[in-house]
C-alpha cells in the first residue's frame, strides 16, 4: 500500500498559558491519503485551528510526528517548512487573503514565484489556474473589484497554481452566503473528484457533511473519524 | 530581486507623503554634507592657491640682528655656495619704511620701496614690462637705479615707455627707472596696492637704512623636496650665528601649504561628522517608517509566508524598500546639495564644486543607511510567524 500523504502520530500541541498547561491537540493520530476528501470538525476552542496549523505545516508539534507525503516535518526549520508548504500544500483561508495591492494574476502568481519560477511560465500557469475557476477575463483587476465569492475563487486558483498535493480549506464557505457557498463548495468536489486530496477545516456539521470523511475534533481529541454516513448517523444529522 | 525593486516602488508610492517625509530626511542630510564640505573644501583651497601663486619653493627668513650678532648678504651667499644645488635664487630684502619718495612734486606715500638683489625678480615669479631688472652690477656698484612696479609707472609718469629713463627720488636722492614690472593685480591697482612698489639694489637700501642690517632674505630651493634640509640647515646656522632661536624664524611655504591642507582636511571631515549626524536622524526615521511599515503589513507578510516566502525573500523585500527610500533621497540631496554649493559659492564670491568624494560618500551613506537602518525592521518582518500574522486584521 502506498505511503499515507498525511501520517500524524501520537502529536501533542501544548501552550503555557501563566502556569497552567493547555493542551490543544491531546495525543492525536490521524492518517489521511493521497485522493481522500476530509472533514475536520470541531466547535470553536476545540484544537481544529491547531492541527491545521500542523497539517498545513505553519506549525510544529510540542511532540509527536508529522509526516508530510513521506518527510517528517517535526524538525524543520523555518526556511524548510515555508518550502514544503509552497510545494505541497494549497491554502484556501477563509478570509481568502488576497493581497490587495496586488492584481489577480499576481496573486496566483505568488506561490509559483516562491518556487522560483520563470517570469513567463509563471504567468502562463497562473493564467490557466485563474481559467479554471473561469475568472481568466479579470486577471488584470485587483481583488476588491470582486464580490466574496470571485475572491474565494481567486484564492483557489492561486491554491491550485503550484500543484500541491494537499489543499488545504480553512473555513472556505465562512465569509460567503449560501448559494455561493455551495458553489464553492461544488468546486471542491469537483477537485476532489479530478483527484485532489481535500482537507477541509469546519465547524459547521452541514458543510462537513459535503466531505467523504469526517474526523471529528474535541478538548483537543479526535471523537470520532469515520465515513459521513457513519457520521450523520452517530451524531444524528440529517443528511 | 526585481520583484522586490517593484514591491518597493510600489509600497513607496502608495504612502507618498510618509515616502516623502522620510526622503526629507536623508535629502536634508546628504545635501548638508555635500554643501558644507564643498564650500570649506572651496573656501580653503582657494587660500592655498593664494599661497601657491607666491610660489611653492619660497623660503623667508626673518631676523633681528643686534650689533654682537648678526648675519649679512655674504654670510648667506656663503651658505649657497655650500649648497650649490639647495637654492635657485636668493635676495635679501630691505624694507626702507621711512623715505621720502618723490616723482617730480608729487609724493608717493603709499608705495612701498624694497632693496633686492637680481633674483628677487624670479623669486616672486613677476616679469618685466619695459626696460631691464636690477643687475649683480648695480650691486656691486651701489648703483642709484631703480626698477617700479607698473601702478607707479602709470600714475607718476604717464606709461611705463615714458617711466624709463625718468627719476625718482629717494631721500632727495635721484635713482633712474631702469626697468617696470608688468601688472600683477588688476583688481588692486591701486595706492599701496600690490603694483605700488620699488625695487632698488639692496647694496644701497643697506646703507640707506637706518641701522645698515639686512634683517630678511628670501630664496627659491631649487626643488621643492630640499624643503627640509634647507631649513634644518638654516635653522643650524642662525642658532649658531644668535644662539637663541626666538631671534630668527624661517618659513618655508610648502610647510605653510602643508599644515593649511591638513587643517583643511580636518576642519572638513569635522564639518562632513557634524551633517553626519543629520544622516543619522534621517536613518533612524527611516527605521521608524520600516518598522511602522511591517506593523502595518502584518497580515501581508503572513499571507506570502504560508504560501512559501522563505525568511531571506521577505528580509530582501523590506531591506530594498528601505534603500530604495533611502536612495532616492541621497539622489534628491545629491541635485539639491550640488545647486545649493553652486548659488552659495557664487554669493560667497568663490568657486565652489561639489568635490566627487562628498558626493560619492554622501550616496554611499544613504544607500548604506537603508540597508542598515532597513535591516532591524526587515529582521522583524523575516521573523515574524505565519499563524500569528494571518490572525492580525
Amino acid at each position: 500500500m502506498a505511503l499515507p500523504l498525511i501520517d500524524i502520530r501520537n502529536e501533542y500541541k501544548i501552550y503555557i498559558m501563566g502556569t497552567e498547561q493547555v493542551y490543544a491537540n491531546d495525543n492525536i493520530s490521524l492518517k489521511i491519503d493521497k485522493g481522500e476528501f476530509v472533514a475536520i470538525v470541531g466547535k470553536s476552542g476545540s484544537g481544529k485551528s491547531t492541527l491545521m496549523n500542523i497539517i498545513g505545516a505553519l506549525d510544529k508539534p510540542t511532540s509527536g510526528k508529522y509526516i508530510l507525503n513521506g518527510r517528517d516535518t517535526s524538525n524543520m526549520t523555518d526556511d524548510e517548512l515555508a518550502d514544503i508548504r509552497n510545494k505541497t500544500i494549497g491554502f484556501i483561508f477563509q478570509q481568502y487573503n488576497l493581497l490587495p495591492k496586488l492584481t489577480l494574476l499576481e496573486n496566483v502568481e505568488l506561490p509559483l514565484l516562491y518556487a522560483g519560477i520563470k517570469a513567463n511560465d509563471r504567468r502562463k500557469r497562473a493564467l490557466e489556474s485563474l481559467g479554471r475557476v473561469g475568472l481568466k477575463e479579470k486577471y488584470a483587476q485587483y481583488p476588491n473589484q470582486l464580490s466574496g465569492g470571485q475572491q474565494q475563487r481567486v484564492s483557489i486558483a492561486r491554491a491550485l497554481a503550484g500543484n500541491p498535493s494537499l489543499l488545504l480549506a480553512d473555513e472556505p464557505t465562512g465569509a460567503l452566503d449560501s448559494k455561493t457557498s455551495r458553489d464553492v463548495l461544488n468546486f471542491l468536489k469537483q477537485l476532489h473528484a479530478e483527484g485532489n486530496t481535500i482537507v477541509m477545516i469546519t465547524h459547521d456539521n452541514a458543510i462537513a457533511l459535503e466531505a467523504e470523511r469526517v474526523v471529528r475534533i474535541h478538548d483537543g481529541k479526535i471523537i470520532f473519524d469515520g465515513t459521513t454516513e457513519e457520521y450523520a448517523t452517530e451524531f444524528q444529522i440529517s443528511h | 530581486m526585481l520583484q522586490s525593486f517593484k514591491l518597493a516602488i510600489k509600497a513607496i508610492l502608495s504612502n507618498k507623503i510618509r515616502s516623502i517625509l522620510t526622503m526629507l530626511g536623508i535629502i536634508i542630510g546628504v545635501a548638508a554634507v555635500i554643501i558644507l564640505v564643498s564650500i570649506v573644501s572651496g573656501y580653503m583651497g582657494q587660500m592655498v592657491e593664494q599661497f601657491e601663486e607666491m610660489g611653492v619653493n619660497k623660503i623667508t627668513i626673518f631676523c633681528r640682528n643686534m650689533n654682537t650678532r648678526h648675519i649679512d648678504d655674504d654670510d648667506m651667499y656663503k651658505f649657497w655656495d655650500e649648497h650649490p644645488e639647495w637654492l635657485s635664487g636668493l635676495s635679501p630684502t630691505v624694507t626702507l619704511s621711512s623715505a621720502v619718495i618723490k616723482s617730480g612734486s608729487d609724493n608717493l606715500d603709499s608705495t612701498s620701496i624694497t632693496g633686492v638683489s637680481e633674483d628677487y625678480l624670479d623669486i616672486q615669479k613677476y616679469v618685466m614690462e619695459e626696460g631691464r631688472n636690477l643687475v649683480y652690477a648695480d650691486m656691486a656698484g651701489r648703483s642709484s637705479v631703480c626698477v617700479v612696479g607698473s601702478y607707479v609707472a602709470n600714475t607718476f609718469y604717464g606709461s611705463a615707455d615714458k617711466a624709463i629713463e625718468d627719476t625718482v627720488k629717494i631721500n632727495g636722492k635721484p635713482f633712474s627707472i631702469v626697468g617696470v614690472i608688468e601688472t600683477q593685480d588688476e583688481d588692486n591697482f591701486d595706492e599701496g596696492g600690490t603694483d605700488d612698489f620699488i625695487w632698488i639694489p639692496y647694496t644701497v637700501a643697506t646703507k640707506m637704512s637706518r641701522n645698515g642690517y639686512i634683517n630678511n632674505f628670501v630664496m627659491n630651493s631649487s626643488d621643492v623636496a630640499y624643503t627640509d634640509d634647507i631649513t634644518t640647515a638654516l635653522k643650524a646656522k642662525l642658532l649658531d650665528v644668535f644662539k637663541n632661536d626666538r631671534l630668527y624664524n624661517v618659513m618655508a611655504n610648502s610647510s605653510v601649504i602643508k599644515s593649511l591642507n591638513e587643517s583643511i582636511g580636518t576642519l572638513t571631515a569635522m564639518l562632513a561628522g557634524i551633517a553626519g549626524i543629520s544622516l543619522l536622524v534621517a536613518g533612524i526615521g527611516v527605521m521608524n517608517i520600516m518598522l511602522v511599515s511591517v506593523t502595518e503589513r502584518t497580515r501581508e507578510i503572513g499571507i506570502r509566508k504560508a504560501l512559501g516566502a522563505r525568511q531571506g525573500v521577505i528580509m530582501q523585500q523590506f531591506v530594498i524598500e528601505a534603500a530604495v527610500t533611502s536612495t532616492i533621497g541621497g539622489v534628491f540631496g545629491i541635485v539639491i546639495g550640488a545647486l545649493a554649493t553652486k548659488s552659495i559659492g557664487a554669493v560667497m564670491g568663490i568657486t565652489a564644486n561639489p568635490t566627487v568624494w562628498a558626493v560619492l560618500l554622501s550616496f554611499g551613506v544613504s544607500v548604506a543607511i537603508g540597508l542598515i537602518f532597513g535591516y532591524l525592521p526587515a529582521k522583524n518582518a523575516a521573523m515574524l510567524n505565519p499563524i500569528d500574522a494571518l490572525r492580525v486584521d
